[in-house]
């Protein structure tokens, strides 16, 4: 099947006071339609950086990204930010429509899209509320459908739960499956926490080095609904973390 | 006990301020001349009624007061908002502004007079600087201080324009940093009222400076009482208009 997105050689660098600092070099990532991928690794390792490129709040140095045009999408990407990063001055309903203010569709149909994209997280009867009468994980959910309605090709999150409390952040996985295997939608998602990628994606990628490059790319073959502590799963979590583990130790000895 | 203890106190501590304020002329401390007792003070409210400029003068001042707000803000804020968004458009006015910023509403008197007159125009002119400085700083800080989070969501979501950028998130944001300036600036407009008709433009200031040269300061007292009272009604229902629309504040 051909791929959503064609990720070629992907460099990332920032220049700074005349010091140039690449942060990602060579990227390769194909990602298929339904497929969710999980990208893991170390801070400073260019996992956000990737997102802020995809979506374009960031130009990269080196390499091309290719859009399959053939995936019927209203938008190529949507971004759930680690914080919610609601507009506070609207409400929840209008918070939900914000991005689909970019596209064609009428008031009435917005409203409906948003609606359903809010019933869609479990959240359609707090639509008239503003965004600090919520609790952060509802936030966060707001922010997932806000993401989800503007129907985009791939939908990219940005270490999403880290900030939430372990309860929720357990909950809103379990949500996230749940919406993203009923919908079939791509989802590209950015993590530090080993075991949440591996509980959550069909296939882990890790990054690791300075700059950052691909150390291991593994499916992760178990059929949702996953348990936690499926010997399996650990058993991939393991894997990544050997290698990730002893990129670090290498690290560390360098710096000394 | 709580809840009226606050109103009984303001109600004890204004008594006190008439009593010693009837008092002072009363007991000759002072001539009458130079400070009306408040007893007065209704009487010569009424004549000024009946004779009709009183409403007048409120009219003309509120006139003045109302269009000279509207246009002080209305520029403050699209300057403000231009140059809190645009760093070389700063650049270009910064010393502009700096050599303007010091100059008192009053100091543009002479010029106001010669370049239109002793006109209604001429007392607007004189407002609308007053408060355009307030509302400028005001509005470009606070366009300033925008959540760069917030405009990366913007951009995120295909808003990527300025003019997109400041409808959807620049704006908003900035608008309760824009409203405290306008609140700074109701008042100021008032003092820059009297100012603005010293020279000979009717209303309040204009009425007020015919009652000192006379020496009738009961006059001159129903005056700023009036004007008290003016900026009273405006700032409360500036509080209520702001109160609804930053309804989304915590």
């Amino acid at each position: 099947m051909q791929s959503v997105i064609a990720i070629e050689g992907l460099g990332i660098a920032f220049e700074q006071g005349g010091v140039r600092t690449e942060v990602l070099r060579g990227l390769d990532l194909k990602i298929a339609p339904g497929e969710f991928v999980a990208i893991v690794g170390p801070s400073g390792v260019g996992k956000s950086t990737l997102l802020r490129v995809l979506i374009g709040l960031a130009t990269p140095s080196a390499g091309t990204v290719r859009l399959n045009p053939d995936v019927k999408a209203d938008r190529a990407m949507a971004l759930v930010f680690q914080d919610s990063r609601l507009l506070p001055w609207r409400r929840i309903l209008s918070n939900v429509c914000f991005g689909l203010e970019k596209t064609q569709l009428t008031r009435l149909e917005r409203r409906e899209r948003a609606l359903a994209a809010l019933a869609g997280v479990g959240l359609r009867d707090v639509a008239a509320r503003f965004p600090h009468q919520l609790s952060g994980g509802q936030r966060q959910r707001v922010a997932l459908a806000r993401a989800l309605a503007v129907r985009p090709a791939i939908l990219l999150m940005d270490e999403p739960f880290s900030a939430l409390d372990v309860q929720t952040r357990e909950a809103l996985q379990d949500e996230l499956i749940r919406v993203q295997s009923a919908s079939g939608q791509t989802v590209l998602f950015v993590t530090h926490d080993i075991d949440e990628a591996v509980y959550l994606a069909d296939r882990v990628v890790a990054l690791g080095g300075r700059p950052g490059e691909v150390k291991i790319s593994l499916d992760i073959n178990v059929p949702h609904p996953r348990r936690r502590d499926d010997v399996a799963l650990r058993h991939s979590a393991a894997q990544i973390r050997d290698v990730l583990f002893a990129e670090t130790i290498v690290r560390e000895d360098w710096v000394i | 006990m709580r809840g009226a203890t606050p109103y009984l106190l303001a109600a004890i501590g204004l008594a006190l301020f008439l009593g010693v304020w009837e008092a002072v002329p009363r007991l000759g401390l002072l001539p009458p001349t130079l400070l009306p007792a408040p007893s007065q003070l209704p009487a010569a409210f009424l004549r000024e009624v009946k004779s009709g400029i009183w409403g007048d003068s409120v009219l003309f001042s509120l006139w003045h007061y109302a269009i000279g707000l509207a246009c002080g803000t209305a520029c403050g804020i699209v300057l403000g908002i231009a140059t809190g968004m645009y760093r070389p458009f700063d650049w270009a006015l910064a010393w502009i502004v700096r050599v303007l910023r010091p100059i008192p509403g009053l100091a543009w008197v002479p010029f106001a007079i010669l370049w239109f007159g002793i006109d209604q125009t001429a007392a607007v002119f004189i407002i609308a600087i007053g408060c355009f400085w307030i509302v400028f700083f005001a509005a470009q800080g606070a366009i300033r201080g925008v959540d760069r989070d917030l405009i990366e969501v913007a951009e995120a979501f295909g808003f990527k324009s300025g003019p997109e950028k400041l409808v959807k998130v620049l704006f908003p944001a900035a608008l309760p940093g824009m409203l405290v300036g306008v609140r700074t600036a109701l008042g100021q407009a008032w003092m820059a009222v009297v100012a603005s008709e010293l020279f000979g433009v009717s209303g309040l200031g204009q009425r007020m400076q015919q009652a000192s040269s006379l020496l009738a300061t009961d006059i001159v007292v129903v005056y700023m009482l009036t004007m008290a009272a003016l900026y009273g009604l405006v700032d409360t229902a500036f509080v209520f208009l702001q109160s609804r629309l930053l309804a989304w504040k915590a």
